[in-house]
């Protein structure tokens, strides 16, 4: 497909662009959904074709199709400068272009047992086991269980020389129960809500056994029912690790892509509370704060060999001793604002432009274990999962809501709460992080519905993360 | 015999009599200019050709969708499909196919917007942008045409096609920001000057803005606010899956909201969009969702409408076998006041542009959390007064519409962004007797 790649390329530089790159892309996906022990979906797909971008000016115009014909190919590029060039009705400054080594290569997910090979009749049957377990449960109306597979090839070329053929497996999925009241429903999910995505394969599925935990994710689900109201007040939290990073998605992870420090996406997605010229300077959070941003981290969603514009998987200091040090970024943002670029950029597949995305945005662990916190904490509050979020355009104001929680007395969980929610403004919140557990709880923690950009865009990211603690919390938020 | 309904034909030759079969196919293009920091930065478009297939066994199931449509990959995908859905436990609730059917005549289709160049669009953004006087301006402009046609074993074969336009953007001060928005069948139905122009009011008029107190306000809701509310009743509560599993608020037949207030699907509606048939190929009629403050229907694809006893309403989605129906053409009655009347009609409240980032706490009650953006302002004695910062608000979007709430309804309807896109909510201004604001900007 490298040749199919570069003739793309080849159209767009002979139509005028000052730098053209393509990639051709092959995805295939697999979704199974179970509901009360019914296969509710069994679904595929797969989408191959190009995309090519050209730079002209202050713009990228960018043109895919799905038609690999040679004249089709060659039209795609030649389309991209054409578009790159109507731009200039609306100019800016010239864009300007990182230099990035030139590479060639191949470069594999590392897994053990290709999804797609094991037998739908075995992936089904695990789902109808768990939503049997938890329909066995008084009171669950709903059981689901989902799984989704991800195979996807990557040929890349640039006009500079990059020819790099990568091959991405992602795996995951989850389940969930919910009760449902006269005035209320409650819902608990396991790994995490919304399911636990990783790259690897069908072994990453299999390590979270989920036979295993549904009767106690049932039996959970049911309790809330009648569980005692979160009261407001403000008080120590502890937020379990899915949770958390979560958290670290939303309030850090956005908030240092360059795209939007720039103001580049400033209309929809929003902007940042973060100013470039404090990078070094500004206090994040407290000295236990430290996040990197690292695509190589093996197992992890966001991990990959090199990025969509030929740029190597890297690992980068975001946040260092509570101080902001590093930005996710690419080479056209990355030489706007004077800085290195770190490898930060992906295309929801073959038919989207490339754009500053999260890899693994994790926060490095502490020490002990959350039970060691929960000790240590005579009054708070323990939540776990998420069930809402809500962030405002310069990711400073949130309000997140979780699943379940359960009150902190004097070293010991006590009540389960329901309705969970936090509040906070992100610099705040994070200088009042004063626990955080070790390696032992640190988990690679994915996100497999990251929406940005117009025409929107879905990306994978990881958050590794231990539980931690956040002192003087507003909790229990209503309307 | 245009080139979305034969390759829907060829491939229900390729099933053959090995299973039963529908096939959608989408032809088309989508492109979208974007522009930040007043210059276009990102400027796309990409030629749509999708085939989806579904494929009945017994009862057993199998769905797959694919972009490569070569005679040999076809066949391929074909194959691998009915193989897929051979494997599988039946599927209890599956709702079959139907057959042979008429749909509304409509072509809800404007050629100029589908032959809009990238000029076209640079030229929308160019106006928007020289509105904002030297302001930073940022959005986009985006057109789509697409072909689309549907077929299936039982005999069953409609297609249509439609175009839509969306101009959208807000223009920033160093300290505040103000958005416009337009959308429609057409381009040439915008006009990304005037919208510039708003945008640009709203963010000068929010200069100097201070936190206002957090409690409860009476509001007025400009277009984008409406639809973000009508968009999470449709979603969350006429949706024949989240009913049937008893996570709605709807009851039917109950007063659950104001009498002023009237919500329906009109994908037949003379200014609709999109095709009259949804990914079923059932067509779509007028769908009334509240009638004068009583709810009255939901939306159901066949296997929702199987289940719940009653026939589909045409309201199959992309992505409907998880989330459930929901109607893509959501209208809200409109009013007979001006917007300066609506805000005439308040003492003290807050007007909202634009709700962001709104997300369900709890959907059985619809209590959502989310923020104001682009423009927030002060009401005081019948005038908007002083801008005030983003607000935090955390509110049940049913209580907000309940019996003696809906206090008055703009003459302004129009095609509104919402948190779900530009395209489906046709609405105008409401004023409300109550919004829960939880916190201002900084907590």
């Amino acid at each position: 497909m490298f040749d199919e790649a570069a003739l793309a390329v080849q159209g767009a530089l002979d139509a005028g662009a000052a730098y053209a790159d393509a990639r051709v892309v092959a995805a295939r996906t697999e979704t199974i959904n179970v509901r009360n022990q019914n296969l509710d979906q069994m679904e595929r797909t797969e989408a191959i074709g190009v995309g090519v971008r050209a730079l002209i000016g202050s713009s990228w115009g960018f043109a895919a199709t799905a038609d690999l014909t040679n004249a089709s190919i060659r039209a795609a590029g030649e389309r991209a400068s054409a578009i790159a060039r109507a731009s200039a009705i609306v100019p800016g400054p010239p864009m300007e272009f990182a230099d990035v080594a030139v590479a060639e290569g191949f470069w594999e997910t590392p897994h053990e047992e290709d999804p797609f090979a094991v037998s739908t009749s075995d992936k089904v049957d695990m789902l109808v086991n768990v939503t049997r377990t938890m329909q066995g449960v008084k009171g669950i109306a709903i059981a689901m269980g989902t799984l989704t597979f991800y195979d996807t090839n990557k040929w890349f070329v640039s006009s500079q020389g990059h020819r790099i053929h990568q091959h991405i497996v992602e795996s995951g999925g989850g389940y969930d129960a919910t009760a449902i009241g006269e005035f209320e429903t409650h819902r608990r999910s396991y790994p995490q809500s919304f399911g636990q995505y990783e790259s690897g394969g069908f072994e990453t599925v299999r390590a979270w056994d989920y036979e295993a935990n549904a009767q106690r994710i049932g039996e959970q689900a049911v309790a809330l029912l009648t569980a005692d109201e979160m009261e407001e007040s403000e008080t120590n939290l502890i937020l379990e690790g899915s949770q958390l990073a979560l958290q670290i998605h939303e309030s850090v992870g956005h908030a240092i892509e360059l795209d939007r420090i720039l103001g580049w996406e400033a209309a929809f997605a929003g902007t940042s509370h973060l100013e470039l010229e404090k990078l070094g300077t500004h206090r994040y959070g407290s000295d236990l704060m430290n996040i990197t941003a690292d695509a190589t981290l093996v197992g992890a969603l966001g991990t990959f060999g090199y990025d969509d514009e030929g740029t190597p998987a890297q690992p980068v200091d975001i946040v260092k001793n509570g101080t902001w040090v590093g930005v996710l970024s690419g080479r056209d943002s990355a030489a706007t604002a004077g800085l290195p670029p770190g490898g930060m950029v992906r295309a929801d597949g073959y038919n989207r432009l490339p754009m500053v995305r999260m890899t693994n945005v994790g926060l490095l662990p502490g020490e002990g274990t959350l039970d060691d916190i929960i000790a240590d904490t005579d009054e708070g509050v323990y939540m776990s999962t998420n069930r809402s979020w809500s962030i405002d355009d310069k990711r400073l104001n949130f309000q997140f809501g979780t699943e379940i929680a359960w009150e902190i007395k004097s070293g010991k969980l006590s009540r389960m709460l329901k309705n969970p929610t936090y509040t906070g403004i992100t610099p705040q919140f994070w200088g009042s992080l004063d626990r955080l557990a070790g390696a032992s709880e640190w988990v690679h923690w994915g996100t497999p519905n990251c929406g940005k950009g117009q025409p929107m865009q879905v990306a994978h990211t990881g958050h590794s993360a231990s539980p931690g603690r956040f002192a003087n919390v507003r909790v229990g938020v209503k309307g | 015999m245009t080139r979305e309904q034969n390759l829907v034909n060829e491939t229900l030759e390729m099933v053959g009599e090995r299973a039963e079969a529908e096939a959608l196919a989408d032809v088309g293009s989508l492109s979208l200019t974007r522009f930040a920091n007043s210059f276009i930065h990102q400027n796309v478009s990409e030629d749509v050709e999708r085939l989806t297939l579904r494929v009945a066994i017994e009862g057993r199931i199998a769905s797959s969708s694919t972009t490569a449509t070569t005679p040999d990959a076809l066949a391929r995908f074909v194959d691998a499909t009915i193989d897929t859905a051979s494997s599988q436990p039946v599927d209890e609730d599956w709702g079959g196919m139907g057959g042979p059917t008429e749909v509304v005549a409509a072509d809800n289709w404007d050629p100029d917007t589908a032959n809009a160049d990238p000029m076209a669009r640079a030229e929308a953004v160019k106006a928007f942008v020289d509105a904002g006087e030297g302001l930073l301006g940022a959005g986009y402009c985006q057109t789509e045409a697409i072909h689309r046609a549907y077929g299936n074993t039982m005999g069953r074969r409609v297609h249509g096609r439609f175009t839509t336009a969306v101009v959208d953007g807000i223009h920033q001060t160093e300290s505040s920001a103000g958005s416009g928005h337009g959308a429609g069948r057409a381009l040439s139905h915008i006009d990304p000057g005037a919208i510039g122009a708003l945008a640009a009011q709203r963010a000068n008029d929010s200069v100097g803005a201070f936190d206002a107190k957090p409690g409860t306000y009476r509001v007025v809701l400009a277009p984008e606010a409406a639809a973000t509310i009508a968009m999470f009743l449709d979603f969350y509560g006429f949706n024949g899956k989240a009913a049937e599993e008893g996570l709605s608020f709807v009851e039917l037949g109950a007063q659950q909201f104001d009498e002023a207030f009237n919500l329906w699907d009109g994908a037949t509606d003379p200014g609709a969009l999109y095709v009259p048939f949804d990914v079923e190929g059932t067509p779509k009629r007028h769908v009334d969702l509240v009638k004068e403050g009583v709810t009255t229907s939901l939306v159901h694809t066949r296997r929702t409408a199987r289940k719940a006893g009653t026939e589909s309403t045409g309201h199959a989605d992309p992505g409907s076998e998880s989330f459930g129906p929901f109607a893509a053409n959501v209208f809200v009655g409109g009013g007979d006041r001006s917007v300066d009347e609506l805000v005439a009609g308040v003492d003290r409240g807050i007007y909202v542009s634009t709700f962001n980032y709104c997300r369900v706490l709890d959907p059985k009650s619809l209590v959502v959390t989310g923020l104001t953006r682009n423009g927030t302002f002060m009401i005081e004695n019948g005038r908007t007064t002083d801008p005030v910062t983003n607000m935090r608000f955390t509110q049940s979007f049913v209580e907000a519409l309940a019996p003696g709430s809906v206090e008055g309804i703009g003459d302004d309807a129009r095609y509104a962004d919402s948190e779900f896109g530009p395209t489906f909510v046709h609405t105008p201004s409401l004023q409300l007797a109550r919004w829960s604001f939880t916190g201002g900007a900084e907590g």
